[in-house]
């Protein structure tokens, strides 16, 4: 963890959607106000030049803070800071050095990511055009060329639609087209859940190519533990719109502290096949709609007590991370059998 | 060029055009149709508009296969002498002008409105599909005859002969844009959530250009299948009003005006005067529509 | 003993407009009662398709176009439709991909569950209901005579998972085919359902073949595993040995290309190019265009399915050792 300022901070972000019924109906059905909080009170800090992993399930709002950060949502309360600056603050995304304008994402669907109308030369100049970061048209060619050949096409492929495309180019295309943009700052949202293991590998691969290469900084989320752990310097768990612990790779799967990201790597199919004993895995994920008071995983913990179910748990201080558990902060969380040893 | 030409060749679209006889057959009589119509003036053997070529000592003759038929005249002649054929041809003209026409108004108007309310959503959306709403409690007919009759009140009658015609389409336009705003509407709702739609946002595009620019080319594909389907009940719908006397002058037929003048010798006799453009507004309309449903089921995906 | 499924050259055809499309080409294998068996591989592999010929529901235009599918020695692939769908149900159950449209979101879960029931065996409704809260129980569902009478849309994913294996096992059937179970699930409910479908595996001695794309719950379930690619089966045997000691250049890529938890790699072995298209199968061994270690043979002729060690490889180079 250096002391250098980072360059992405987020501040006790939060995210409401308020899924309500309509007006009329709950005046006459009695209805109460519907909220889901997606993401309730999350911190973090990503450093220049490294890979900070988003893990956890469904509802837990991963996509709904990568959507947060790169500003297609506007948070309920907290801030982000772009290398200092507050995002809230300016209004519009022009200029080409505003911090939007340095901050690209790269979507899970390949098949959606694409407009399937456009070329893909259209595709990926379209950044480039918009912020006027290329002038004229052979100009545009050009770099257009490089981008494709950046993110191992052919400079031929350029004419063709998306749907001449498989899966795996497709997340090619789509990762040339945030380049083009010349982030400093990539969103990742399960860019490789919809692929083949193969082709996975080979996406992966170049994202780390282009990250040393370019000095690119990403935030990188997916469901896959593996994934992660293999991409990650950092990474953060989440569960039901709450950071429950952060530290760095190697620490948090050899001695994960909050009992989630235990049980979560407990699940986890034993592929080199030790038979390890496994804690079974209790119950399943609340309805965000309706999360449970105090921790949101007291219901399916071990080690919930009274406090776990009334009382929302701060963040404990680590070195190198920070877990969100009253057991933790109490000191009664027993030792856990390192993975993988 | 030659690349292109193959490439339509290869097209599953031109794959399963050529597969159906019945399309095929379509197309080409649809193509008719336009070739006798635009190339009337080329085509026709006579000129029915040319008040000054008519003569009444011509009128009401039977086709050329019946006694008493000219060869002159193969379709016969209606009340005021005018070749059944050439009528046929050039009123084929207006109908299909005022047709397309009136499809392209209903078109912009619709799709325009459809994007603007899917895309922008809350207020105007709802402002826009209430309006929407509220039209579809009109039958079309009505509607339009509606706006005939107030411009011919506010303008005149002689005036309105003039510019009838626009008359016509706006007014027919005006009673058909919902059925695409409701459709454009429903197809933006579901690409505005999109990945590539977010990718725009993030790159920074303000949302009209995204919606006009990435969302519009997505939505077209079914407009263009309500739009041969609607020309067919465009054409109806001229023939009808000029068939009750309100649409086009009776100095420039169209089909339905035949039809109308047709309808008044049909119990003495004359029934050619109806029967030939009846015939012909039928066999067109039915083209246009099956032409339609083929497009439908060739776009679809999920048929292919 | 006799395996209760042999499938013999199997061979599944889709007629295109540029001619047919062979989605399974010459596919043999067999189950053991009692035995689960995974078929791994990438989209495009054929292992659904292998899945939906032997329960006799493949999608028209698709069909079987060659080999025999025996279930208990007697031949399934030929039956006409009355008597194949006894045979489903009864004899073969099926859990596929998406639990939500598996089941049929207008009926409670115990009237589907009890017309199954009463489908293939003789009882009572009484005792059909009876035997359904059974079946609940057992797949690990609480209160299971109220939930009974629930709808789909009131269990959660996961739950309505279970309801769908139960449903599969309602008939009490020999063999169960599970087309991806677990793939739309959490990794916190897959470890549940996984070891779901391995408890009841054995309690009941029902077969299963496993079909997914994800060597883990293979790694975790399966017996034997069999590596499918362009249609073709191209390693096979004992789950340990094909993951630990895989022979065929392209399980050996795929293992290398699963990131592994337990040591930080650089960089995960890659497999230049992708799964070739139906329309576009290379002569020879399939995979040869992508594999490090082709030589003339593979390019000129098909590899059959060869010994090597306890498996079986499609490779003229099986019989080398391969390093891990």
């Amino acid at each position: 963890m250096s002391e250098a300022a980072p360059l992405l901070e987020a501040n006790g972000l939060k995210c409401h959607f308020d899924v309500s019924a309509p007006l009329l109906n709950r005046l006459l059905e009695h209805q109460p106000r519907q909220v889901v909080r997606a993401v309730d009170g999350v911190s973090f800090r990503i450093d220049k030049g490294t890979t900070f992993g988003l893990v956890g399930e469904s509802g837990c709002g991963k996509s709904t803070l990568a959507r947060l950060v790169v500003g297609l949502y506007r948070p309920n309360a907290g801030a982000i800071r772009f290398e200092g600056v507050d995002l809230a603050a300016g209004t519009a995304r022009t200029g080409s050095k505003s911090p939007q304008a340095r901050m690209q994402m790269i979507f899970q669907n390949p098949y959606a990511s694409l407009n399937p109308r456009w070329r893909v030369a259209d595709i990926i100049a379209e950044p480039l055009r918009f912020r006027n970061l290329v002038h004229g048209r052979a100009a545009v060619s050009a770099r257009v060329a490089e981008l494709l050949r950046q993110v191992g096409l052919s400079p031929a492929d350029a004419q063709r639609y998306p749907h001449e495309f498989s899966g795996g180019q497709r997340q090619r295309i789509s990762i040339a087209r945030a380049l083009a943009g010349e982030p400093d700052f990539l969103v990742c949202d399960e860019p490789t859940s919809a692929l083949d293991v193969s082709v996975q590998a080979q996406i992966l691969n170049l994202m780390k190519d282009l990250q040393r290469r370019l000095g690119l900084t990403y935030l990188f989320i997916s469901h896959n533990l593996a994934v992660v752990y293999h991409v990650s310097d950092t990474v953060g768990v989440m569960y039901l719109g709450r950071l429950v612990e952060w530290a760095d790779t190697e620490s948090l799967f050899r001695r994960p502290q909050h009992p989630y990201t235990r049980m979560l790597l407990d699940a986890i199919p034993d592929l080199a096949m030790t038979g390890r004993p496994r804690t079974p895995v209790a119950g399943e994920v609340p309805s965000p709609l309706d999360p449970p008071p105090g921790c949101a995983f007291h219901p399916r913990c071990p080690f919930a007590n009274a406090r776990c179910r009334s009382e929302v748990p701060q963040d404990t201080k680590l070195p190198g991370g920070a877990v969100a558990c009253h057991a933790v902060a109490e000191g009664r969380l027993p030792a856990w059998k390192e993975y993988g040893a | 060029m030659n690349g292109w030409v193959h490439r339509i060749r290869d097209s599953d679209l031109y794959w399963s055009f050529t597969r159906s006889k019945l399309v095929v057959v379509s197309a080409a009589i649809t193509l008719l149709f336009f070739i006798g119509a635009f190339g009337a003036p080329l085509v026709a053997p006579h000129n029915p508009f040319d008040l000054a070529s008519l003569e009444l000592t011509d009128a009401l003759k039977p086709p050329v296969w019946i006694d008493g038929g000219d060869a002159a005249f193969l379709l016969g002649t209606d009340d005021q002498g005018r070749d059944v054929l050439s009528t046929i041809l050039y009123g084929s003209r207006i109908s299909l002008v005022v047709g397309f026409l009136s499809v392209l108004f209903a078109l912009v108007l619709g799709v325009g409105l459809g994007l603007v309310a899917g895309y922008a959503g809350g207020m105007v959306d709802a402002l826009i599909m209430r309006l929407a709403d509220v039209q579809l409690s009109f039958p079309a007919i009505l509607i339009a005859l509606l706006i005939d009759g107030i411009t011919r009140s506010v303008i005149g009658q002689d005036r309105h002969s003039d510019i009838a015609v626009f008359v016509l389409i706006v007014s027919i336009g005006l009673s058909y844009w919902v059925h695409y705003a409701r459709t454009v509407r429903g197809s933006v709702l579901v690409e505005r959530t999109k990945e590539y739609v977010l990718a725009a946002r993030v790159i920074g595009l303000p949302g009209p250009l995204i919606a006009l620019r990435h969302v519009l080319p997505n939505v077209m594909g079914p407009v263009l299948v309500i739009a041969t389907i609607n020309l067919a009940l465009a054409v109806i719908t001229e023939a009808t009003l000029s068939f009750l006397g309100v649409g086009v002058p009776p100095t420039e037929p169209s089909l339905g005006t035949l039809i109308r003048i047709g309808n008044n010798f049909l119990f003495s006799g004359e029934w050619w005067i109806t029967l030939f453009p009846s015939a012909a507004l039928a066999v067109l309309v039915l083209s246009v529509n099956l032409l339609g449903d083929w497009l439908r089921d060739a776009l679809n995906p999920k048929l292919r | 003993m006799d395996p209760l499924l042999q499938v013999r050259h199997l061979r599944v055809e889709f007629p295109s407009r540029r001619g047919a499309l062979t989605a399974v080409d010459d596919v043999s294998f067999g189950i053991a009662p009692g035995e689960i068996l995974g078929m791994v591989g990438e989209s495009g592999a054929g292992k659904s398709m292998t899945g939906a010929a032997i329960i006799g529901l493949l999608e028209p235009p698709g069909r079987i176009s060659g080999g025999e599918i025996l279930l208990e020695g007697r031949r399934i692939d030929d039956l006409p439709q009355g008597e194949l769908r006894k045979i489903r149900g009864r004899k073969i159950g099926a859990i596929f991909q998406d639990p939500l449209t598996s089941l049929n979101p207008l009926y409670r879960i115990g009237d589907q569950l009890t017309e199954t029931i009463l489908t293939h065996l003789e009882m009572s409704p009484v005792a059909a209901r009876a035997r359904a809260v059974r079946l609940l129980e057992e797949v690990g569902i609480p209160a299971a005579s109220e939930r009974l009478d629930h709808y789909p849309h009131q269990f959660s994913g996961g739950m309505r998972q279970r309801v769908v294996i139960a449903l599969a096992l309602a008939a009490e059937p020999r063999l169960i085919i599970a087309d991806e179970p677990t793939t739309a699930l959490d990794v916190s409910i897959q470890a549940q359902i996984i070891g779901l479908l391995k408890r009841l595996g054995h309690q009941h001695g029902t077969a299963v073949l496993l079909i997914t794309h994800d060597m883990g719950v293979i790694a975790e379930t399966s017996d034997r595993v069999a590596v499918m690619y362009a249609g073709r089966i191209v390693e096979i045997g004992p789950v340990a040995d094909i993951i630990k000691r895989p022979r065929h250049p392209y399980t050996v890529g795929l293992m290398g290309a699963i990131p592994d938890m337990s040591r930080k790699v650089e960089r995960l072995v890659q497999i230049e190019g992708a799964m070739p298209r139906l329309d576009a199968i290379p002569s020879g061994c399939a995979f040869h265009p992508r594999c490090p270690r082709a030589i003339a043979r593979c390019r000129a002729e098909r590899p059959e399915l060869l010994a090597a060690g306890s498996s079986h490889a499609a490779c003229w180079l099986a019989g080398e050792v391969v390093h891990v």
